[in-house]
């Protein structure tokens, strides 16, 4: 560039315009391709979600939500994949978000520079990038046979839950860090001791961005596919597992957490692998259902983060 | 790291006091230990496995062996035939992506108005909130068909139409940490190019890029685990029938839609099939450690300091 500034210093005025005009020119050519760009993307989605809408929009109904899937499309529904995907969501967030935090917490108020904490930043970074396929791949080696959880609720949940974990530490990480140090201080002058500073400052200052993080790692945890087809969990399933409330003392049970399940995903990729036409209609039913799940909760975190960000003056 | 490190609390606490101090810290240190547990749990689990599967396969075999058949009565074990379903579907994405992403995150960081930002930013976001399985329907049900109208001889199953939606689905994920990398570049920079009279592209062009170079390479690599890694759009909409060839226009398996087949078989524990997908784990899971040690080089490489 400064080579051509140089010699348009010799230019002809008229030369040196048509210099500019041209850069110029490249400017909105540019900008023109940018919007295309992100239109685009915007098209995808858009494309996405009316296709879904149309191929799937009529099915949807009661009797759809409440429904076993069946060998006649049009009376097959999605009661035990939507039933199993929240069991299965308790069971990572019940496993994922304490350990999260935790380890958040550790690593941005306790952990010291040295090569421990070195390996530990190392290993959530990378975790982050592991492929989901092989997360299945673990929970099929560990939970359903090394550790004999079978194909169940529970081993579905701590699998997931190993999934979101990075996302829970690094989205706790950054909450904590913005946090001032001044509010630490505050606390520490007036003789709080560490867990008592985090737990009733830090802690509370940092819920919303914690919460994003969560909700976030829950809406891809809710859409996944692969690691749960890995562990072997069923297709078919025309029962709901057992209640977690029963009639008798102690009135809460835990067997649903070893019941073989099904999820809205898996549902969907059942469907979907059939050749039939009317199945593929559920498929998108199924489908419009789980995008409108994981969209609204992506919608909420987005909504959730701007609010805080604007909100929080220190 | 720890910002207060200097303000250790005041040693007066009572003695039950540090006994919860000490237990609190302590499983705060076994949590963040957890990440590490897990990796080593991955890497014992796919090594475990996959030498029980290479008692029976030789490596030789593995490697150079062009057809994967472990579903027929006569098996053969090479690898070469998922990996090229790999390499095509995520050559094909990361042609969709690569350039869109990157366009679109100079136009947000340096083009687009406050306006369109705030509007496009999260919608772009929200693309990244679709579960896998949906975009291999629409890979399957859109996107093929819409090709097939321009490509009339284009089978069902092929491996450009999920190729072209796991680029759509990469796409956000590039551009967004692409962007993050671009706006972290110091405005001076930006403002000694304006008083150089450079116009707006010239200065994305020649400086912003330049100097985000590292963080928009930790994007592309990003993009490309994803893409290796994806399972389900595949899965759907490519076939799942190892297939030995580069053409896109062909059905093909990858290596993530053949564990995917295989664990839909529900097949016995201990046996070869089952001993193979940890195999094809490991290659994978070989693939992206390799993508992020060559990532991790780039950007030590391109990294400016300012």
């Amino acid at each position: 560039m400064a080579a051509e500034l140089a010699s348009s210093n010799r230019m002809e005025p008229q030369a040196l315009r048509a210099l500019i005009g041209r850069n110029k020119q490249s400017d909105k050519v540019f900008a023109i391709i940018g919007l295309l760009a992100m239109l685009v993307g915007v098209f995808a989605l858009l494309w996405l979600l009316i296709g879904l809408a149309m191929d799937g929009g009529s099915r949807i109904s009661w009797q759809f939500l409440t429904s076993f899937p069946s060998r006649h499309a049009d009376k097959a529904g999605i009661l035990s994949a939507w039933v199993g995907t929240t069991l299965v969501m308790l069971v990572t967030t019940f496993s994922a978000v304490p350990v999260g935090i935790a380890a958040g917490v550790y690593l941005e108020e306790y952990a010291r520079r040295n090569w421990i904490t070195d390996v530990i930043e190392i290993n959530v970074t990378n975790l982050a990038g592991v492929p989901s396929i092989v997360y299945g791949l673990l929970a099929l080696g560990l939970f359903v046979y090394g550790l004999g959880f079978g194909q169940s609720i529970l081993s579905a949940g701590l699998t997931l839950g190993l999934l979101i974990l990075p996302v829970v530490i690094v989205s706790t990480r950054e909450a904590i860090r913005s946090v001032p140090v001044a509010m630490r201080e505050a606390a520490y002058a007036l003789g709080a001791t560490r867990w008592q500073t985090v737990h009733d400052h830090v802690l509370p200052y940092s819920t919303g961005g914690i919460l994003t993080g969560i909700i976030l790692g829950l809406s891809r945890a809710i859409g996944e596919t692969a690691p749960i087809i890995t562990i072997g969990a069923l297709t078919f399933i025309a029962f709901l597992p057992p209640a977690p409330i029963t009639n008798e003392p102690p009135f809460i049970s835990f067997e649903w957490l070893m019941a073989p399940f099904t999820v809205m995903p898996i549902q969907m990729f059942n469907w979907l692998s059939r050749p039939q036409a009317a199945f593929l209609n559920n498929a998108a039913a199924a489908g419009l259902i789980l995008v409108l799940m994981t969209v609204s909760m992506n919608a909420l975190a987005i909504w959730l983060r701007y609010r805080f960000r604007k909100k929080i003056k220190w | 790291m720890t910002r207060s490190g200097a303000l250790l609390p005041p040693p007066r606490v009572s003695r039950r006091r540090r006994i919860v101090e000490w237990l609190i810290e302590g499983a705060l240190v076994l949590s963040a230990l957890s990440a590490v547990f897990i990796t080593i749990a991955i890497v014992f689990v796919l090594l475990n496995e996959s030498l029980a599967f290479f008692r029976h396969v030789s490596i030789i075999e593995f490697l150079t062996d062009t057809q994967w058949t472990i579903m027929f009565e006569e098996k053969h074990y090479g690898i070469a035939p998922l990996l090229a379903g790999t390499l095509v579907t995520s050559a094909i994405g990361l042609m969709v992506a690569v350039p869109l992403g990157t366009v679109i995150a100079i136009y947000l960081s340096e083009f687009a108005p406050h306006r369109v930002r705030e509007f496009v930013k999260p919608l772009l976001e929200l693309l990244i909130g679709v579960p896998t399985v949906v975009f291999g329907y629409f890979a399957l049900l859109s996107v093929t068909p819409m090709l097939q109208k321009v490509l009339p001889d284009l089978p069902g199953f092929n491996m450009l139409g999920p190729g072209i939606v796991i680029g759509i689905m990469i796409t956000p994920y590039i551009s967004s940490l692409a962007e993050d990398a671009m706006r972290a570049v110091p405005m001076t920079l930006r403002e000694g190019a304006y008083a150089m009279g450079a116009t707006r592209f010239r200065n994305a062009l020649t400086v912003v890029v330049p100097a985000a170079l590292s963080g928009i390479i930790a994007a592309y690599v990003l993009g490309v685990s994803r893409a290796v890694g994806e399972t389900m759009v595949v899965a759907v909409a490519a076939g799942q029938q190892p297939n030995f060839t580069l053409n896109p226009m062909e059905p093909a398996a990858t290596i993530t839609t053949f564990i995917v087949q295989v664990a839909l078989g529900d097949l016995p524990h201990g046996s070869i099939e089952y001993q193979s997908i940890f195999a094809a784990g490991l290659v994978l899971m070989l693939m992206t450690l390799g993508l992020n040690v060559i990532g991790h080089l780039l950007r030590r490489r391109y990294r400016e300091v300012y």
